[in-house]
């Protein structure tokens, strides 16, 4: 009896001291841009030594995807900074465990799942933007437009470069914009127009606002971060919000169901909700999802909150999510023969 | 299973049973690496999202969507015109290195190979910043876009080139100069005996060439990905589909018609071979080209005009990789390789490059070799050896994406006793070892079928056991083809995308994918160094083969000589 006990002990502090020894590895997806995760894996890191952030990084559409295909048996102990619309599809497959992290009060209640047990708090918001080429535009002559309606005039053809929705969270978001601002049809017909203007639909959000930057289309739909971003490294380049009103989405953190780091992950959830985390966020967006803080980082559109559509439906956006894209896929990839 | 513990001297019966065994283990090998996994996107094709059977319902829809059922035209264009032309430029490229006597053969032979050290997303890199918007060259398209077809054969040509030289190289390569003495003296003139000897003699070549590079141009997403623009090819849609729309049934239906190419190419392949024999006997006296000014010139300078081509896109990336910001700020910098500014993995993903291109270097090889010795030399039944060929011949036309995608469906069900495998190196260079399968084992093939049949019978007599034939006769005549194989395996695991795109795992992810994780996120100078890190390392590894080849060719190649 003592024997075992004595084994019994012994293994158990052999186990402890081996879990305390090593950190518990975190899987963590993202569709944070690339130059965000560094800064942000050091900060939360040094307030949990016990967690690594492993990244899994991609654009919207890719880490979507790639959740879904993994849904029989997840790779994803959570997901930190991916689309809201996207999160609730993945909500709808009942892919994404409830928990209301410690700071669950101070974030504005747009911009978290309103269930008492969230599957997903918000981070920051972005929003569709123009970057607009002032030397190219100089060059051809073409007038800096204000808004979406300027866009779809006949002098800017060939000339906008625009994400494609189908795969970009931001070209899913200014579609969604639109439709929301303006109403089905209407919006259907303007991006009729639109499409004659586009010269290129991109893979990624960010994309269209470097080719812009770097003179390849004069115009790019694009992220307002991007612009901001792009600006303060140099390129020649106004970054513009349509004065209409701009769709925009928000980056949220889920806790993937089934995680073996169930612990670990809440941690990141707490964290990912905190006043500190938020500080960071606006270093790179103005919106951020918890109350009071706001930040405009360098040459970032100066009036970016009150361009976001006020009414933003995002369980509409992501319940017809589908549809839309089945018809835009339907109407501009058809379209798009080389003329 | 019993095999092992059989003595290692035994009779005919006992070798023929272990060659058939392991040919077999290997068509179990193909199977369950290629078959199974392509059943489960077939399998895919008719659910739905929600896991719901849908029959055909996915089929309709895509036939029903314009956007969709006219890449199919698109496809089949694009890959047509590429396949021409490459096929055209590649023939006369090789001829001039096999059967002129035109000096610097061996410099265009390795110039040759330049496209294949960079994944496909270069070349569309490079003419973005040749004939696009910015682009100097701009003017020669009079007005016409990159972005669109003429993009997409530009690069696919850059492409597809090297694999149709290798392919037709190897062809062209042993000739039986007793055809052309013969000819000459009953007063063939020169294009008839190009028309009657060397075509017909390189006959399987061409016709694995045509449709080696038509598989590729039409699975290839890389180059339309990059120059694409609005034009859609079938490999994109799989990429959209699967990617933008997560619609897995219809990505999964996608690809299902991407294999179409595979039934015409196996049957093109079939129809070849039954009329290939062996170009080279016992009694053989190797060609060796005498020299011929006018057509020599020619062909130097043919070939000078086509390395150049190759050798200015790759040139242009490098360019590109070291200006700060084109086309504002022209100063040169190494900013670019700084890669963790852009992507989060920095210079590791440079490193899971080289483990994943060595690894498949030796087990690709060792597994091609011996599975196309067992397929062409081996003792097998013939019903046998067909179904093998036919499995090897699979992977060509299984675009990278659909293998990919197959790939999580397959191993990443929980049933699958091999779901360990899921996320790890080994996962990547399974892929990869089978996504290049098809060229490698069409390579060792070639240069089986060339040596006499005579070897094995000889050996028979003699009562020499088969691995000793195989190990002393076979593997040193084949040595070259080998290197060859390994080179190419090593290369191609460097620049693949596709197919490890949806496969790697944060602590995996391959330079290839860096490369174009940072082209999607609009960094297209960090992309083109990216891809100029693994074009460097596969041209090093490229001169280290050409050293090896070199020396082996002198201790084990003199029989080709005179």
């Amino acid at each position: 009896m003592t024997l075992r006990l004595a084994v019994a002990t012994t293994a158990a502090v052999v186990l402890a001291t081996g879990t305390a020894a090593a950190a518990t590895k975190l899987t963590v997806y993202t569709a944070l841009e690339p130059e965000q995760l560094g800064p942000y894996k050091k900060a939360f890191e040094t307030d949990n030594p016990d967690i690594t952030i492993q990244w899994v990084r991609d654009s919207t559409g890719v880490v979507t995807a790639k959740l879904l295909a993994e849904k029989a048996n997840p790779q994803a102990d959570v997901v930190w900074g991916l689309a809201a619309s996207s999160l609730m599809i993945l909500d709808q497959q009942g892919m994404l465990d409830g928990y209301a992290p410690a700071g669950l009060a101070t974030i504005k209640p747009e911009f978290r799942d309103a269930k008492d047990q969230p599957t997903w708090v918000g981070m920051d918001a972005w929003m569709a933007a123009l970057c607009f080429n002032t030397v190219e535009a100089g060059k051809k002559n073409l007038p800096k437009p204000q808004s979406w309606a300027d866009l779809a005039k006949p002098e800017y053809k060939g000339q906008v470069v625009m994400p494609n929705p189908a795969s970009s969270g931001t070209g899913f978001l200014a579609v969604s914009g639109w439709m929301q601002i303006m109403g089905d049809k209407p919006a259907w017909e303007y991006m009729d127009k639109l499409h004659d203007n586009v010269a290129v639909y991109t893979h990624s959000g960010s994309k269209p606002c470097k080719m812009a930057a770097a003179g390849e289309y004069p115009i790019g739909l694009s992220i307002e971060y991007t612009g901001a971003q792009q600006k303060t490294k140099g390129a020649p380049i106004d970054v513009i919000l349509a004065s209409e009103g701009t769709g925009w989405d928000m980056e949220a953190t889920a806790i993937v169901k089934g995680t073996k780091n169930l612990d670990a992950a809440r941690k990141l959830a707490d964290w990912a909700s905190t006043d500190k985390a938020a500080k960071l966020y606006t270093q790179y967006y103005a919106v951020a999802a918890v109350k009071g803080v706001s930040n405009y980082p360098a040459n970032y559109p100066a009036n970016a909150e009150a361009a976001m559509i006020k009414k933003n439906d995002f369980a509409w956006a992501a319940s017809n999510r589908d549809a839309i894209l089945a018809e835009w896929s339907k109407r501009y990839n058809a379209k798009s023969e080389p003329k | 299973m019993h095999a092992k513990t059989l003595p290692l001297r035994m009779k005919r019966t006992g070798d023929s049973l272990v060659l058939d065994g392991v040919l077999v283990l290997l068509g179990l090998f193909l199977v369950a690496f290629i078959v199974l996994p392509l059943v489960m996107v077939a399998l895919r094709s008719v659910y739905d999202r929600n896991d719901a059977f849908v029959g055909l319902a996915n089929y309709i829809a895509f036939l029903d969507t314009p956007s969709l059922s006219q890449s199919i035209g698109n496809s089949v264009t694009i890959a047509l015109v590429s396949t021409i032309i490459t096929t055209l430029l590649a023939f006369a490229y090789a001829y001039a290195i096999t059967r002129t006597a035109m000096p610097g053969k061996g410099v265009f032979k390795a110039l040759a190979q330049i496209p294949i050290l960079a994944p496909s997303l270069l070349p569309g890199i490079s003419l973005v910043y040749l004939f696009g918007n910015q682009g100097p060259l701009r003017f020669l398209l009079m007005g016409e876009s990159i972005y669109g077809p003429i993009g997409i054969v530009l690069g696919e040509v850059f492409y597809t080139f090297p694999h149709a030289v290798m392919i037709l190289t190897v062809a062209l390569s042993t000739a039986d100069a007793r055809l052309y003495e013969a000819a000459e003296s009953l007063g063939a003139g020169p294009l008839r005996r190009f028309f009657t000897i060397t075509v017909p003699g390189a006959r399987y070549g061409l016709i694995s060439a045509v449709f080696v590079v038509f598989t590729l141009v039409i699975t290839d997403f890389g180059v339309p990905k990059v120059v694409g623009g609005q034009y859609n090819v079938l490999a994109t849609d799989v990429y959209k589909q699967v990617v933008g729309q997560q619609n897995f049934g219809m990505g999964a239906v996608v690809g299902m018609v991407l294999l179409l190419p595979a039934v015409l190419a196996f049957a093109a392949d079939w129809i070849g071979q039954r009329k290939q024999t062996a170009l080279l006997s016992a009694r053989s006296v190797p060609y060796v080209p005498s020299r011929r000014p006018w057509c020599d010139g020619a062909m130097f300078a043919l070939c000078t005009l086509i390395a150049g081509l190759l050798a200015g896109i790759l040139g242009t990336a490098a360019f590109a990789s070291l200006i700060r910001y084109w086309p504002y700020d022209l100063t040169p910098t190494l900013a670019h390789y700084a890669f963790a500014e852009v992507d989060e993995t920095g210079w590791r993903s440079y490193g899971n490059s080289l483990i994943l291109a060595g690894l498949t270097a030796v087990i690709g090889t060792v597994t091609v070799f011996a599975g196309a010795y067992l397929v062409e030399r081996g003792p097998a039944s013939a019903g046998i050896k067909a179904a093998v060929r036919l499995l090897a011949i699979l992977p060509l036309a299984v675009p990278g994406m659909v293998l990919g995608l197959a790939y999580i469906f397959f191993f990443n069900h929980p049933g699958n006793p091999m779901n360990a495998l899921y996320g790890t190196m080994g996962i990547l260079v399974l892929s990869t070892v089978v996504h290049f399968y098809t060229v490698s084992h069409l390579t060792a093939a070639t240069a089986l079928k060339q040596l006499d049949a005579e070897f094995e019978s000889v050996s028979a007599s003699l009562k020499v056991p088969v691995w000793r034939t195989f190990f002393r006769v076979t593997v040193p005549l084949c040595l070259l083809a080998i290197l060859d194989i390994a080179l190419y395996f090593f290369v191609n695991a460097m620049t693949t995308v596709s197919a490890v795109v949806f496969l790697y795992a944060p602590d995996t992810k391959p330079a290839s994918v860096a490369v174009l994780n940072m082209d999607d996120a609009g960094e297209i100078a960090g992309a083109a160094a990216m891809a100029m890190m693994i074009v460097y390392t596969s041209a090093a590894v490229r001169l280290l083969h050409t050293g090896a080849s070199h020396w082996l060719s002198q201790r084990t190649q003199t029989w080709r000589r005179r």
